[in-house]
């Protein structure tokens, strides 16, 4: 009832860990078996080990979060060496998330991540907003990410995602060139860009000044904007911001996308992803859906 | 480490805006550490998010309950300190690596230093020293009388020497104050406070025998959001995560 097919990906459900909120794995596999995870989207990979921004790289808004990690990871050698290592324990699909400061950089981080036998699919980060250089500055103008995806589609041995910016006027054309661009999917939202004050200080409580906001405060943005972009280009979406249910899960599939990412409620619950995985297909059953296929879209497609 | 939820079961104000809450939990059966901590989930959602970070004051394994003590900063720690006798708190716990009550031989001196809020873990990590047979003394500092805490319990337990910025109890000034003037041999000094403390303990005494409790905001607690990092002397990049590698580091392990 919960399969999903989509390039790459042969899911038994469509719960996947999001970028960046489920580290290389390692630590909620001390609390579940990761094999009941539809597939894992790993954290951020460059090509060189970085230690991200200065604390504090998190503050807590209503209903939600913000975050300015900074992209902090082991580096490109060290990821396949270490990381996809322990991951090959587990059979779940792993999605590798691709960021970069340069093209050279985005190029070459896909074309040696795709070429492990452990990756099943790479996703683009060009909307990190958290790197004054690279990032977002790939994913805000619709030329220059459809460009970095034709270049990065070149190499990869996979089928590449791309994570897009919500922190833009018209998602829905810069989704249009990507898709033209040879992406073979999306996945979106990504964080919205945010701030917050310390009244005691009178500065920005993130040193970074701003950061990522994340959290069920986002599901509405989310929504929206999977329900434009889905109705516009035929590859699949795989849709996240804010999910913390089944319930939430029934909701991005109906907006039209294929499966999701659940972030920022595994630090709320380390469990979710399971919890959710094992209450969905009740509450599919509850209205009216006897597959995640049916339910794709269901907001927009003739006949619901 | 997994999620229980616990009860609350005794519930005390010990001065203004600092709380004591008791709870009967399974996390209990798991061996929390002393200078481990929890991280609670205070449940009203859209009003907070995150889980709070808190540190175990006290374990009683015999009745399967804890006790933190927190003070109240901010709304989160304001919901958790308006929870009341019988409400069910979910705990995810117990996290990070306490203080390395391993290392301590029996007759071996232990001096644990604490600043304010920071107090509190010290005093299972005293229960389990004194078990063990160590000679330990307690070194409390606080900013003036009205803000001090838990000097009785420690004092019952072991020498207990208490400096106020202000001198209004004890010896004026900061702990380092205190240990300058005492000037004692120890093997081991565990502390936990606010950061200037630890850095002023950094400076004067031995850093191999110094082990400092760091605080810093997190996320998760498990090691996988990456917000707690702290800098290493090894590299520009290396880094120790303040929930999964601390929140106990050995004096200079971190930046």
């Amino acid at each position: 009832m919960l399969q999903v097919n989509i390039p790459g990906l042969n899911l038994k459900n469509p719960i996947i860990p999001a970028s960046g909120c489920f580290g290389f794995g390692r630590e909620f596999g001390e609390l579940y078996d990761l094999n009941l995870l539809g597939a894992i989207m790993i954290k951020a990979t460059t090509l060189e080990a970085r230690f991200g921004n200065y604390t504090p790289r998190v503050a807590e808004t209503a209903s939600g979060m913000l975050n300015a990690i900074g992209l902090q990871n082991p580096g490109l050698k060290k990821v396949i060496e270490e990381e996809l290592e322990y991951l090959s324990n587990f059979t779940t699909p792993i999605i590798a998330n691709v960021a970069g400061f340069s093209v050279e950089e985005y190029v070459e981080v896909a074309k040696v991540l795709s070429e492990s036998p452990r990756v099943s699919a790479l996703e683009l980060n060009i909307s990190c907003p958290n790197v004054k250089h690279g990032g977002i500055a790939f994913g805000t103008d619709a030329r220059t990410a459809a460009s970095l995806t034709e270049k990065v589609k070149k190499v990869s041995q996979v089928p590449v995602y791309v994570k897009l910016s919500p922190n833009v006027t018209n998602i829905v054309e810069i989704a249009e060139a990507i898709e033209s661009a040879g992406a073979d999917g999306l996945t979106m939202i990504n964080t919205l860009l945010g701030m917050r004050l310390d009244l005691r200080t009178r500065r920005p409580i993130l040193a970074n000044g701003t950061g990522g906001l994340s959290g069920p405060a986002i599901k509405p943005v989310a929504i929206r904007m999977i329900y434009d972009v889905s109705q516009k280009v035929k590859i699949p979406i795989i849709g996240m911001g804010g999910i913390q249910s089944s319930e939430d899960v029934v909701e991005f599939l109906l907006a039209g996308a294929s499966a999701v990412a659940v972030g920022t409620a595994n630090f709320i619950d380390p469990y979710v992803c399971p919890k959710i995985i094992e209450e969905l297909p009740s509450v599919l059953t509850k209205y009216g859906f006897k597959s995640i296929d049916e339910c794709i879209g269901g907001s927009w497609k003739h006949g619901f | 480490m997994r999620t229980a939820n616990s009860t609350i079961i005794e519930k005390d104000i010990l001065i203004d805006n600092v709380v004591k809450i008791s709870l009967k939990s399974d996390l209990v059966d798991l061996k929390i550490r002393p200078g481990q901590f929890v991280n609670i989930l205070i449940g009203a959602t859209g009003e907070t998010t995150l889980r709070r970070p808190i540190s175990v004051y006290e374990i009683d394994s015999e009745n399967k309950s804890f006790t933190i003590i927190f003070r109240v900063e901010g709304k989160g720690t304001r919901l958790l300190s308006e929870k009341t006798v019988g409400e069910e708190v979910n705990i995810l716990g117990p996290l990070g690596n306490g203080f390395p009550l391993d290392k301590v031989q029996k007759g071996q001196t232990v001096i644990l230093v604490g600043g304010g809020i920071g107090i509190p873990p010290l005093y299972e990590t005293s229960k389990q020293l004194k078990k063990l047979g160590a000679n330990v003394i307690h070194i409390l500092g606080f900013n003036t009388a009205s803000d001090s805490f838990l000097i009785e319990n420690f004092s019952e337990l072991n020498k207990t020497y208490v400096s106020t910025v202000d001198g209004s109890f004890g010896q004026k000034g900061f702990v380092t104050d205190v240990i300058k003037r005492i000037n004692l041999d120890y093997d081991y000094v565990f502390a936990c406070g606010p950061k200037p403390m630890l850095k002023a303990l950094e400076n004067i005494m031995d850093n191999s025998k110094l082990y400092l409790s760091y605080e810093e905001r997190m996320a998760c607690g498990i090691g996988a959001c990456f917000a707690c990092v702290c800098k290493t002397k090894k590299s520009e990049t290396d880094y120790k995560r303040v929930c999964k590698e601390g929140p106990v580091f050995l004096a200079g392990e971190v930046i």
